[in-house]
């Protein structure tokens, strides 16, 4: 039975005061709260067997080596990957984002396309503009419509035999749009492109299975699925990364060094330099297990309610306007008020405990498209209330009396 | 004035609000009242970076007092603006040098200050002081 009070009691921070207030936490998109259970895993680590790993001989290195490798076939079971060694650990979506696309860029020459959509964050878009001007390489865009969602007819158009990759996010941040993508997989495979899924927002919400999905890559951060910041994951197919060069040099990564010649050490290794985030990975397992024991199917469906509750409370304030009315959504809504600046909302929210997300989200090309600086984004986790949904629209219609 | 006595003046005034409440409604009610800047100075040169919401300033300078004009889209934003330049507004470019804007926490806007709140108040600050280091120049 999904109980959402008995779930609040996992999370600490949800009993805190900002401004006098009691929390209101509607920012999780940007990043999720973190439950005891996980707290408690990071403070066991420091506490018991902190150690460097997969080079000791002692106790200590071993145990914290067997925990960190644990946690990587935890992650490899939650996303159905057929090997551990496909689950590369890394500091989070970016930067798994940039391995792939600096791995690339020994695969791409003059001449061949990259596809992005016109619903990705920043970090999504630079590292393949850079990778275009590594090699010469274009970049097209998949765009949306008014709605926020892409236009599948265009992605068709866009397709040709030069098409290498295609990057797309499951969700997207600024508008919770669910994006196609077994539609995009395979088409991009019918052109022999490999396909990477930014998972940063659909990891918190649902189950990806990378194998059903027939993915190349999939990435995601810890710190949105109830997770530390600053550990994060790739998964690639097995010959996908054996294509991809190493990204960084350092400890770990080699197998064999001599001045004259260094050879690699093979998955995951090869990827995964220096000492990595231990506890940190450690602690991504724990919040896996976390929301599996809750299970995805629930907080889906609890999480759909919320969606739906929140949207119909807000489209009763007059003069507002939700951006991102795609069929297939998550818990995001991002709206405007009138002419209100986002920004004088956000400020008087905050005076009331609420935290929402204001700005462009990461996403200006979208906020050009609606011709708008920004918006108000509240994104909601399964562990939030409709009690703190109609909080949120009492201080919201309190915002916008003070404002207009 | 001095500057001082502007800004002691200003800590009286919000000294009789009770709460945020009457302090913010007091802000967006300066911000709403003036237009702060002439439309032609509202240019890209004149924006103030790194801001979600965006800021103009524009300074001149007559009878070696400087005077400031700005704006901004976001309303809060506007009144602490409108509160800043009529701290230093018409001041002498040394005295505006000189002065610290520790008023600012005494009235209870503490976090507009925060160098890491994206409101470019910080940045704005930094901008008045640069026109009367550059006006102060002129001047020597
Ligand atoms: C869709 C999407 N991609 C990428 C990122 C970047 O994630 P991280 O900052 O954890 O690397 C985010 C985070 O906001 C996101 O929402």
């Amino acid at each position: 039975m999904f109980d959402v009070q008995k779930i609040r009691k996992d999370f600490p921070i949800l009993n805190r005061k900002v401004n006098g207030k009691p929390l209101i936490y509607f920012d999780n998109a940007a990043t999720s709260q973190t439950p005891q259970q996980v707290i408690d895993v990071i403070v066991d680590y420091y506490t018991n067997y902190n150690a460097n790993i997969h080079r000791g001989v002692h106790s200590l290195s071993q145990e914290a080596t067997d925990a960190y490798e644990q946690a990587r076939i935890k992650i490899q079971k939650h996303f159905n990957a057929k090997q551990p060694y496909e689950i590369i650990y890394t500091a989070g979506t970016t930067h798994s984002i940039n391995l792939v696309a600096n791995g690339f860029t020994s695969l791409l020459q003059k001449g061949d396309e990259i596809i992005v959509s016109a619903l990705e964050h920043h970090s999504n878009i630079v590292p393949w503009q850079m990778l275009c001007a590594r090699t010469g390489a274009e970049l097209k865009v998949i765009p949306m419509n008014e709605d926020g969602e892409l236009i599948l007819s265009d992605f068709d158009e866009l397709l040709n035999k030069n098409t290498k990759l295609v990057f797309v996010n499951h969700i997207s941040n600024a508008l919770g749009t669910i994006n196609p993508i077994e539609y995009i997989i395979e088409k991009a495979h019918s052109v022999g492109a490999a396909v990477l899924v930014d998972g940063a927002q659909s990891c918190p919400h649902l189950k990806p299975d990378v194998q059903a999905l027939d993915v190349d890559f999939y990435v995601c951060s810890a710190h949105k699925i109830c997770g530390p910041t600053g550990v994060g994951m790739l998964y690639g197919k097995e010959e996908w990364l054996n294509k991809l060069p190493p990204y960084q040099g350092g400890g770990e990564m080699i197998a064999e060094v001599t001045f004259e010649k260094t050879t690699y050490a093979g998955l995951p290794h090869k990827f995964e330099a220096g000492t990595p985030n231990i506890c940190g990975g450690i602690a991504f397992g724990a919040a896996l297990d976390y929301m599996n024991r809750i299970g995805f199917e629930q907080i889906a469906k609890y999480e759909n309610e919320l969606l739906a509750y929140g949207t119909e409370q807000l489209l009763k304030i007059e003069a507002l306007k939700i951006y991102g009315t795609a069929k297939e959504k998550t818990s995001v809504i991002s709206f405007n008020v009138g002419s209100i600046h986002p920004y004088d909302i956000g400020t008087i929210l905050d005076k009331m405990g609420i935290a929402v997300r204001t700005g462009h989200h990461c996403a200006q090309p979208i906020m050009d498209f609606y011709k708008i600086p920004g918006t108000i984004r509240a994104s909601f986790m399964f562990y939030n209330t409709k009690e703190e949904i109609d909080t949120f629209i009492v201080a919201l219609k309190k915002a916008i009396m003070m404002l207009s | 004035m001095t500057i001082e006595e502007v800004q002691n003046e200003i800590i009286e005034e919000f000294s009789m609000f009770e709460d945020w409440e009457e302090r913010y409604q007091y802000m967006i009610d300066l911000g709403k009242d003036l237009p702060l800047i002439e439309e032609k100075y509202k240019t890209e040169d004149n924006i103030i970076k790194g801001c979600q919401s965006r800021v103009w300033v524009h300074a001149n300078m007559e009878d070696d007092k400087i005077n400031f004009s700005a704006d901004s889209d976001a309303i809060i934003t506007k009144g602490i603006i409108a509160i800043l330049i009529r701290v230093f507004s018409n001041q002498h470019p040394k005295a505006i040098l000189d002065a610290n804007t520790d008023f600012i926490d005494k009235i209870g806007l503490k976090e507009h200050l925060s160098p890491t709140r994206a409101n470019g108040l910080v940045s704005m600050i930094k901008q008045l002081k640069m026109y009367a280091i550059a006006y102060q120049t002129q001047l020597s």
